[in-house]
């Protein structure tokens, strides 16, 4: 059985403007130890997913529909107070800018101990203490014990990051959400924290699901890539196949427009338009404004198909 | 640098130090700027690579006269502008532009696009009303913004259209050069391609001069003509961009293109984990600032600040060991 399976998941948002369907209608699994990779733009709804397994969504928006079964519990379901003793401890959340995740009047030191506490009641302080500085040492930081003492302010963006790590694994979660965790931060510092993340997913054996806009970060680290687009999964399917054979013409376009080291064409690939609000989706495909294959057949929502292990919502794939 | 290039701008030795508070009662220097040469010609465009704290957008604001430079010089039109506030350049603010990071903080919310790209030309030109609009106009069909945009206010565009009202905004007054700093980094990745491509073209068009700054060195390789690389306040290697993608040099300059992401390339391994963070612009260290972080270091490294060499094709490069 998987240890995560998301199915026909909707977080609608009931706003004075109308209904924003941010996820409609996501599915998806994820087995232990493996890194699963949701890519889309800003708006295509993959923070949502992930704040939507943490039951991290506050009014006006709602799970209105779909399963999230994790560990043979259906999270949905759960109470606060329920999900309270989840979260931190089964399944941790890796924030996108770590200057904000910290708490900055509080020391390192004490902001780690507290997840600690909080979830292992019988520890003593020292103990908790000792972990701490240990599992900063396995992400890396220089100084570790003394760190502990340090400020957020008092640690340079990518050191902070680290911070936030070590603060998501200290319970040894089961499942870890990680929303754009280097956007934030240099290439140089997000090479460090990408390989830091596939080593301890290794090491721990949890299950990652990285949030992230660029599908090149993905094609380094996951095992499966779901590709988001207006609130929909458009293709689901093996690194290998979506990075290397993309069906869809979204994750066609996505690939096509990185700029490519050992590339001598001068202008770009550019998909054009932009995303529609999800306020006013075309009916329809969503992405059909922008896709040069679209026709009339494009004005009814595809359905799914399953190509051999993988899904694709275009008519156009045959 | 071949000779029948036309220099634009001069930057010599320019350096700046900031006084910084690091404790209650104490205050020491910060070295943003260690002595930065570069030149730019006329209609090229110039990338500056590196990681945040290097001094790239230093450098920029220094041209733009909002840092005043505490040695060295800026020759722009045969004038050291390095010392010159905006209010005693006169002209020369016109003909330099900036195109800033964060769509979202630089226009200003309460203003209409029409205010916003007017704005130049009422305070640098003597244009008629008319003149204004048509000029305003031509512009929108230029950069792709539609006319119907000019009545709206900043909060109803997303990120990639308000980039192309900002570039708008820098363009209007056809400026010689154009400042870019990290442009594109605050978009998705869809409509980075889009304006990308897009100040390609203007480019192309009105024949501008552009500084590039960025800290991803694979979007410099479609937009640039040469491509100087700073670590810590100083350039480290500066080529050609063909040169530089061909045969890069410097040990950062190695790493830097090893952390790029990129769908056919595995990811980089435990070296680059070993390789820590930029170090503090206070208190710079004896010797190569890149010591620390180098996987060729040799004990001569610690001695002496290596010089910017030239290697053979325009090729320069601040570490001897290679």
């Amino acid at each position: 059985m998987a240890l995560l399976e998301v199915k026909n998941l909707k977080t609608y948002f009931f706003t004075r403007n109308g209904i924003v369907k941010s996820v409609d209608g996501t599915s998806f699994s994820i087995e232990k130890g493996e890194i699963l990779g949701i890519v889309g733009e800003s708006g295509a709804g993959k923070s949502i997913t992930g704040f939507s397994l943490l039951g991290l969504i506050d009014p006006p928006g709602k799970i209105v529909e779909g399963e999230i079964n994790f560990n043979g519990r259906d999270l949905v379901k759960l109470s606060e107070d329920e999900l309270q003793k989840i979260r931190g401890d089964e399944i941790s959340m890796i924030f996108q800018d770590p200057q904000t995740s910290l708490n900055p009047v509080i020391t390192i030191g004490e902001q780690m101990m507290e997840v600690i506490l909080y979830h292992r009641k019988g520890m003593s302080k020292k103990e908790a203490f000792n972990a701490c500085v240990e599992i900063l040492k396995t992400v890396g930081l220089p100084a570790a014990h003394k760190r502990m003492k340090s400020y957020p302010h008092q640690l340079s963006g990518g050191m902070k990051q680290r911070v936030v790590i070590a603060m998501a694994l200290l319970n040894n979660p089961k499942l870890l959400v990680a929303d754009e965790p280097t956007t934030a931060l240099d290439v140089t510092i997000q090479a460090q924290i990408l390989y830091l993340m596939k080593k301890l997913s290794l090491e721990f054996h949890s299950a990652l699901i990285l949030i992230t806009h660029d599908i090149a970060v993905v094609s380094q680290l996951c095992d499966k890539i779901a590709v988001m687009y207006a609130g929909r999964i458009v293709e689901y399917g093996r690194k290998e196949d979506v990075i290397f054979n993309p069906l869809h013409p979204y994750t066609k376009g996505l690939i096509e427009c990185l700029p490519k080291l050992n590339d001598d064409k001068k202008r770009l690939y550019q998909i054009p338009g932009i995303m529609p609000s999800l306020l006013g989706l075309p009916k329809g495909c969503y992405f059909k404004d922008r896709c040069e294959f679209a026709d009339e057949q494009c004005d009814v929502y595809p359905p799914k198909q399953e190509i051999d292990k993988r899904i694709v919502f275009c008519h156009k794939v045959k | 640098m071949s000779q029948s290039e036309v220099k634009l701008l001069e930057v010599k030795d320019v350096e700046k130090i900031f006084n910084v508070k690091v404790g209650t009662f104490e205050k020491k220097d910060l070295h943003a700027l260690n002595g930065v040469n570069f030149n730019i010609y006329k209609g090229k465009t110039l990338s500056l690579v590196g990681e945040s704290g290097c001094g790239k957008t230093t450098i920029g604001k220094v041209i733009l006269g909002l840092y005043q430079a505490t040695n060295g010089e800026v020759i722009f039109r045969g004038k050291d502008i390095a010392n010159l506030t905006p209010s005693k350049r006169g002209d020369i603010q016109k003909d330099i532009q900036m195109i800033f990071q964060d769509p979202y903080s630089s226009l200003n919310p309460r203003k209409k696009i029409k205010t916003i790209l007017e704005q130049p030309l009422k305070i640098h030109t003597n244009m008629s009303k008319k003149d204004r609009e048509e000029a305003i106009l031509s512009l929108c069909d230029d950069v792709g913004i539609d006319y119907s945009y000019l009545e709206r206010y900043p909060h109803q565009f997303s990120g990639g259209q308000r980039q192309r009202i900002a570039i708008a905004r820098a363009m209007i007054l056809k400026p010689e050069l154009i400042l870019a700093d990290e442009p594109i980094s605050a978009l998705d990745v869809s409509i980075q391609a889009q304006i990308l491509n897009l100040m390609m073209d203007l480019q192309e068009k009105f024949n501008s001069t552009m500084l590039f700054i960025t800290h991803d060195i694979s979007v410099v390789k479609h937009i640039s003509d040469y491509i100087a690389v700073m670590y810590l306040g100083e350039i480290v290697e500066y080529a050609s961009k063909k040169e530089l993608f061909a045969n890069p040099k410097h040990p950062y300059t190695k790493m830097l293109f090893s952390t790029v992401p990129d769908i056919h390339t595995p990811l980089a391994t435990e070296s680059v984990l070993k390789t820590g963070e930029i170090q503090s612009p206070i208190d710079l260290p004896k010797g190569c600032f890149f010591q620390n972080r180098c996987m060729y270091k040799v004990q001569s490294c610690t001695l002496s600040h290596p010089n910017l060499e030239e290697t053979g094709d325009n090729h320069l490069v601040r570490c001897p060991i290679v």
